[in-house]
């Protein structure tokens, strides 16, 4: 079904010369995804380079989620969702049965639309990962995890004389910045991000678009975003997509600036979406 | 403001007073619904504990029993083997007629032992064999008075009213026993005319029912109708006119077991009235209890039973001795121990309801063991790991259908499987315990679930999402969450399971228990019977004192029901976790 849907959308996708600077860390091959009969994504192939932003825009259910869950492989977990199509991680083939998808979630953290810390304490919830994983051999190393990854989300200060309260007591924008935290307190090489300031006020947003702007030097973020103000704040790639398809996808100054396809150019200026 | 616009303002503001109305009805709707439950369930509770009061205190008789050595211990070597073949029934009749020395005849020694149960008399052996020295000295025993003078003591069963005697009465003997009371003022006149009243509003009803039976003789179409009818005339005629005649003001009054019962008592002398003479100032009587006094007195009670002897258990006899014994300060009212004590018995003074609550408790442990890590694991896999296709759902609407199906039925599983096929002992706890458990299952495997649906996505994903597994992400993080939904389906399972009889019909335990299981693992297969079942068993009890019993046990299955809700707030509090 999906070779003859390939043949369908002969239509290609739009690429910029992607900037040679990045080593390529999660490659996809003609992706597609169906929810039961929903086509979700249609023949998606693009290059994520790793220490960098690629931030994937696009009007609502055009499939940008559905794209980033198949790089951990979330969409697992939709009993009627099928994948087709190659995702690797340097190289490493992503759907392969011999990939075990806890161990992929490890490499790739994930933070999600709506703060969801777990309702446990502010320690427990970033201490999770590392002790199901067993990252650390003893308490103080676990301390030790807990505190750097805290320090790198930037909330170590506000949080670190009340590690015992609930996660949940927290702010909105502190509790976002704890599920990054969670999720790279085990260390991991690639952060999809999937909205993660829709639920945030404005200041709350800047703080994460500052910490994400930090942390794109040790990781491949992937992030998904309504903002396109955010998208180019942020980001160093933009990908656009459009009724399942990867319509246009290169550099975000690029895309910007000197859109090619005419779709792109209409959402951008705001004609539609 | 332009024309259309006015228009659209006027229509939403008259469909805006009908939209207040509507809620305004609604809201009383609401508050009248609230109002009825609440004051039926205040009627309830309340008509519960008024029923209740008269289990809630016994008169207890503390009697000096003498240990004599012939009766107690008839070896004469104080061994246990020796005491326990001895007479101690015989002891406490012994004191109850060392309090009546004048009673000798047999059928008046029968109504007197029927003041207390011999059952009694097994404490007394046990108190004796534990301590041998007490053989050949005094003890004083207590023990519960019967049911029905318990009653009689406390005003329930029996109305009646003791005025001081008017004026002195000469009481002098016939013959053996029939003796004559005279005085110079009619004292009796009050309960003549009164009784004569009583007699002439019998009369007209026996003088409906004879018209009625003379009517029914003259419209029989078939012979043998006509003669019933007319027999039937006939017999309430004869008692019409004997009815007549007594209450004519000029005729003396005769006494008698359907009448109201009169007594007089001098000093520890009671007599009761056999007939009163037309003028009121003389009677005819028998001696009840006492002894004989001959002569004039002054200071005498006229005391009337107005419940007549016919419609009441307690005789006139035993009505003067247990008044006699309560006035010799022997009957004490105390606090009803026995009823939370002991377990069931004949005897409604020494039934209690001890043996069911063990035995509930025990086959809530079953039920609860069985019940609730089955239903949550089978609610964990079914919402968790089941694929969903034809199967999981047929067995998912199965599940649905065994919550609707009549609890009997699964008695009669039990009694299938459980005790025909598999051998399991007969109205035990364990085999209950099982039973109510298949009952239970559905609730909390629905209730399980729900509460497990309830859990966020969220959750689950921010889970998977650091890398935990599924069956972590549900332990760890799902579970937890569900726990208060969960353990409030759970409880209130196991309280329906608490209050249920009818499947424990089918096994055998709507049994008569007079022993309490053991508490411990030989408890489970012991015969037992549980709460809502002994309250059936009361409520059917022929005694009337079983009926303040069974209101009370309702209120002890209450209080437990309240305690297993109370621990479920708390539970579900204790896991709670803001979200």
């Amino acid at each position: 079904m999906v070779d003859t849907l390939e043949t369908q959308h002969a239509e290609k996708t739009v690429y910029h010369p992607v900037s040679q600077d990045g080593a390529i860390k999660v490659a996809t091959r003609a992706v597609n995804v169906l929810y039961g009969d929903k086509h979700a994504i249609i023949d998606v192939t693009a290059d994520i380079p790793d220490r960098a932003v690629t931030s994937l825009i696009g009007p609502s259910g055009c499939g940008k989620s559905t794209y980033l869950r198949c790089i951990n492989r979330m969409n697992d977990t939709i009993d009627t969702a099928r994948v087709a199509g190659s995702v690797t991680i340097d190289g490493e083939e992503v759907n392969d049965r011999s990939v075990d998808p806890v161990l992929l979630r490890a490499r790739v953290g994930m933070v999600f639309q709506k703060p969801n810390p777990f309702p446990k304490s502010i320690y427990e919830n970033v201490a999770y990962g590392p002790r199901i994983h067993g990252l650390a051999a003893t308490p103080d190393e676990l301390d030790e995890i807990v505190r750097t990854s805290l320090e790198k989300a930037g909330l170590w200060d506000e949080v670190a004389d009340r590690l015992a309260q609930p996660g949940t007591s927290l702010s909105g924008g502190q509790q976002q910045r704890l599920t990054i935290a969670r999720a790279i307190a085990v260390n991991p090489e690639v952060i999809l991000m999937d909205e993660p300031c829709s639920a945030l006020d404005p200041i709350a947003t800047a703080r994460i678009e500052e910490l994400i702007d930090e942390l794109r030097e040790n990781y491949a973020i992937i992030m998904v975003t309504h903002s396109m103000a955010q998208a180019a704040r942020v980001s160093q790639m933009t990908a656009f997509f459009h009724l399942g398809k990867l319509v246009e996808y290169g550099p975000t100054e690029e895309i910007f600036t000197n859109p090619r396809d005419q779709r792109t150019q209409d959402y951008i200026t705001g004609r539609f979406g | 403001m332009t024309e259309p616009q006015r228009d659209i303002r006027q229509a939403v503001r008259r469909r805006l007073a009908r939209r207040h109305r509507a809620e305004r009805r609604f809201q009383a709707y609401g508050v009248a619904a609230l109002a009825a439950a609440g004051l039926f369930l205040v009627l309830l509770l309340g008509s519960i504990a008024i029923q209740s009061a008269p289990a809630i205190t016994q008169h207890k008789l503390t009697l000096p029993v003498e240990i004599t050595a012939e009766l107690a211990d008839p070896r004469g070597d104080l061994s246990e083997a020796s005491l326990r073949r001895g007479s101690y029934n015989t002891l406490i009749q012994n004191a109850l007629r060392e309090q009546f020395p004048t009673v000798a005849e047999r059928a008046e020694l029968r109504e007197l032992f029927g003041l207390y149960s011999g059952v009694n008399a097994a404490r007394l052996l046990n108190r004796v064999a534990s301590a041998p020295e007490l053989v050949g000295g005094r003890v004083e025993f207590t023990f519960p008075i019967s049911d029905d003078a318990d009653l009689y003591l406390k005003g329930v069963t029996v109305r009646e009213r003791i005025q001081p005697g008017l004026a002195p009465i000469a009481i002098s003997a016939e013959d053996t026993d029939r003796w004559r009371l005279v005085s110079d003022t009619p004292v009796f006149a009050e309960i003549l005319v009164e009784t004569r009243q009583a007699l002439s509003v019998e009369a007209a009803g026996l003088e409906r029912r004879r018209d009625d039976a003379v009517e029914r003789a003259e419209a029989a179409r078939d012979e043998d109708a006509r003669r019933a009818a007319s027999a039937t005339a006939e017999r309430l005629d004869a008692q019409l006119q004997r009815l007549r005649i007594q209450a004519q003001p000029d005729q003396a009054l005769q006494l008698g077991p359907t009448t109201k019962s009169v007594l007089v008592q001098v000093g520890d002398g009671v007599y009761r009235l056999t007939g009163i003479g037309a003028d009121g100032a003389s009677a005819s009587a028998q001696r009840l209890i006492g002894e004989v006094s001959a002569g004039a007195v002054s200071d005498w009670r006229l005391w009337t039973v107005l419940t007549p002897p016919t419609a009441r258990l307690i005789s006139d006899r035993q009505i003067a001795w247990a008044r006699a014994l309560s006035d010799r300060g022997l009957v004490e009212n105390g606090f009803n121990t026995i009823l939370f004590t002991r377990a069931d018995s004949r005897e409604p003074e020494l039934a209690g309801v001890l043996g069911a609550i063990i035995g509930s408790v025990l086959t809530m442990v079953i039920t609860m063991l069985l019940a609730v890590p089955v239903g949550v694991g089978t609610a964990i896999y079914l919402e968790e790991y089941a694929p969903k296709n034809r199967l999981t759902d047929l067995i998912e609407v199965n599940i649905n259908n065994l919550a609707a199906v009549p609890s009997i039925v699964f008695g009669l599983l039990g009694l299938a499987v459980f005790i025909n096929l598999f051998g399991m002992p007969r109205s035990a706890p364990l085999t209950g315990g099982m039973v109510l458990a298949l009952m239970t299952l559905p609730t909390v495997i629905i209730s399980s679930r729900a509460a497990l649906r309830a859990v966020p996505p969220s959750i689950r994903e921010a889970a998977l999402g650091v890398g935990a597994s599924h069956t972590q992400a549900v332990f760890h993080h799902v579970l937890p969450m569900a726990m208060p939904g969960i353990l409030t389906g759970s409880i209130i399972g196991l309280a329906q399971a608490l209050g249920e009889t009818a499947p424990l019909l089918m096994i055998g335990m709507v049994a008569f228990i007079a022993d309490a299981p053991a508490l411990g693992f030989g408890g489970f297969t012991d015969a037992a019977t549980v709460m809502p079942v002994q309250i059936f068993l009361w409520s059917s009890g022929a005694e009337r004192a079983f009926e303040a019993r069974t209101a009370a046990a309702i209120l002890v299955l209450l209080a437990m029901m309240l305690s297993f809700n109370a621990v479920a707030i708390y539970l579900r509090r204790r896991f709670e976790r803001r979200w």
